[in-house]
């Protein structure tokens, strides 16, 4: 029953003014990120750190508000799938199949309020999966040195790009790019600058946040000036939403495959490298294999919206388990909510669960606040958001830009990292123009020193024995899981892709 | 061949990394392994997954037009003068300019990105400096 008393803990820490109005602030910023297309959960975090940043938030309020916006996105993504047929982030991908037949049959109010609730179902259930599992990863974790962690760090490199590109090699190289960069500044160990040619701004290193805003933020501000297509996406199409409440009958249809997908999301969402995107993906295929006797899946069956936006929140749930529990991400928005953590210096891993239960506990208590706000949010008030998808991105645009500028410069007060930003902002255009992965290459600025640093650490506790490396079983164990999780892409992910691919210019920024 | 030209200039890169860890000064305090291994070992899957891209390449990118290369590269020399210009001309000028630049190129009339951009840069001054309390660059007329 500790967990209950923590978890009571963590409401009390939880539930002050201040903490409520930032869970509500971001649970309703997330859902105009996630229903606008074009900004997705890691993007719509990306902007609001720099800013939690230089508003002095602490550590457990920056969370709150953080993961608000991502819990958020998650629920927001599937307005414009079912509304337009467009989804408003990866992961409502799979929502445009049946939420929009369901739309055109007139049913676009009956498909909103059950996907709504069949994200509070896939949230709910996926928080408590975090409260159980993430203390019993915990204390495997605690049984980990050196030589295990730098294996973990190269797993979540290994498996990441898994299914966020088709071609591993190019996924290998974001993450060795992300890796080289994070070598930038002097050396932690010895003092020795490397990398800087001489520039004392990069004696530092490179603020990874700067990174972030501009590889994500800035980076699609370029994509749609060169698509320009500056209108609304909604333009010209009349919304009827009609009646918001599904029928009860329809409710106990889909009470089964809501809760199968949010297992099945839960799971994908914990596993390294797979995320939300894949959640959904598979929550809707199984329950297609399971009931669609029919053959109504993809003509508007309610069960085909309820399956994917389930599986796609217990997903979002899932992978903040590796994340705190290892301080290894397991999706594109977990590695950017890591960077929070990151810049207000607190470590994430086990010994966050013993040194800073509060932000632990704290964070875990507001997501279930967050997500009661966000199903109050999203049923009765989405019509609001409808609204607001016919903003043009030709407004929406420049603020997005502005918005990355003023976060950016709020934390440095610096013209030499505005430049950096907008130099991110090219390489990720162009990397993304090559269909390369961006999440590895941030999760290598984030976690590049910290792998080496183990590196260094475990082969000087042997002497300088690189065998260490692989001298434990554990730490076998885990570069088994990595090799395999490397290879097994390349055999699989082309069918699995096919599946999810809908030519979409946000590919690279998976979540 | 893209992916060609991509791959080369990425085992170029992982060339040039790999010399630039060799420069790396050695402090007589090291550890057992050094600054340098760990840039080394980034060095070549860095080099080893650029060949790879080199010989084994995607189908080819769809590249915009000569035109619209224009354009990004015009926000870009934009985007640059607003950071250079920011603390001298103060937060609300420069960013009412870079916004209706931007909102004027992604297909608003003149008129549209003007009140864009002013409506932007007055919204995030009122929210973020006046609300929020963050301190933005200030101009020689005080915001």
């Amino acid at each position: 029953m500790d967990t209950l008393s923590n978890l009571a803990d963590g409401f009390v820490i939880a539930l002050t003014w201040q903490n409520i109005g930032l869970a509500l602030l971001g649970c309703f910023l997330g859902t105009v990120m996630g229903a606008l297309p074009g900004l997705g959960p890691s993007n719509g975090v990306a902007i609001l750190i720099p800013l939690a940043f230089t508003l002095g938030l602490g550590a457990t309020p920056s969370l709150i508000l953080l993961t608000s916006v991502y819990y958020g996105a998650m629920y927001g993504g599937r307005i414009s799938s079912i509304l337009l047929n467009i989804p408003g982030d990866e992961p409502a991908m799979m929502t445009c199949l049946d939420g929009y037949p369901m739309a055109k049959k007139g049913m676009a109010g009956e498909a909103l309020s059950l996907s709504g609730i069949s994200s509070f179902v896939g949230a709910f259930f996926a928080t408590w999966g975090l409260i159980l599992l993430a203390p019993q990863l915990v204390k495997i974790a605690l049984l980990f040195g050196p030589a295990e962690y730098f294996a973990l760090f190269a797993l979540a490199f290994m498996t990441l790009g898994g299914v966020s590109s088709l071609n591993q090699a190019k996924s290998a190289f974001a993450a060795a790019l992300g890796l080289g960069l994070a070598m930038i500044g002097v050396d932690s160990q010895t003092g020795v600058p490397r990398f800087t040619f001489g520039e004392v701004h990069l004696y530092d290193g490179l603020d990874f946040l700067v990174a972030i805003v501009g590889l994500f933020a800035l980076s699609e501000v370029f994509i749609f000036l060169e698509n320009r297509h500056g209108e609304a996406s909604g333009k010209g199409k009349s919304i009827v939403i009609g009646r918001l409440t599904p029928p009860m009958s329809m409710l106990k249809a889909c009470t089964p495959t809501m809760l199968r997908s949010s297992f099945v999301g839960f799971l994908a969402g914990v596993l390294p490298g797979a995320g939300a995107s894949l959640g959904s993906f598979l929550a809707y295929s199984l329950e297609k294999r399971l009931v669609d006797k029919d053959g109504t899946f993809g003509k508007g069956d309610p069960r085909g919206v309820a399956a994917p936006e389930a599986g796609n929140n217990a997903a979002a749930g899932g992978a903040l388990v590796p994340m705190l529990a290892l301080g290894v991400p397991g999706s594109g928005t977990t590695a950017v909510l890591l960077a929070v953590l990151l810049s207000l210096n607190i470590t994430p891993g086990p010994l966050l669960f013993s040194n800073n239960p509060d932000v632990v506990w704290g964070l875990i208590a507001a997501l279930f606040i967050a997500n009661f706000m966000l199903l109050a949010l999203n049923i009765p008030m989405v019509g609001i958001f409808t609204r607001l998808l016919l903003v043009p991105p030709r407004v929406l645009m420049p603020i997005v830009a502005m918005v990355s500028f003023v976060g950016i410069y709020g934390i440095s007060g610096s013209s030499f990292d505005l430049l950096v930003m907008i130099g991110f902002g090219i390489l990720g255009w162009v990397l993304r123009k090559f269909d390369i992965p961006l999440v590895p290459i941030i999760l290598g600025t984030l976690l590049g020193n910290a792998m080496e640093n183990n590196l260094r650490r475990a082969i000087t506790i042997d002497n300088g024995d690189w065998w260490t490396l692989i001298d434990s079983p554990l730490s076998i164990g885990l570069w088994i899981v990595a090799v395999i999780g490397f290879i097994l892409p390349v055999i699989f992910a082309r069918k699995v892709k096919s599946g999810m691919q809908r030519a979409d210019a946000e590919g690279s920024t998976k979540d | 061949m893209s992916d060609r030209i991509f791959g080369v200039f990425g085992v170029l890169l992982a060339i040039g990394f790999a010399i630039a860890a060799s420069q790396i000064k050695e402090s007589f305090l090291s550890d057992s392994v050094g600054p340098k291994a760990f840039p080394y070992i980034i060095a070549v899957v860095l080099g080893l997954s650029s060949a790879v891209i080199a010989f084994r390449p995607d189908p080819e990118p769809v590249w915009p037009p000569f035109g619209q290369l224009i354009e990004i590269l015009a926000a870009v020399v934009v985007m640059v003068l607003y950071a250079q210009f920011l603390p001298e001309a103060g937060f609300v000028i420069a960013t009412a300019f870079a916004a209706a630049y931007l909102s004027w190129r992604l297909g608003s009339t003149i008129l549209g990105a003007c009140m864009t951009g002013v409506g932007t840069s007055v919204g995030i001054y009122v929210v973020f400096h006046l609300v929020l309390g963050l301190s933005l660059a200030r101009g020689p007329l005080g915001f």
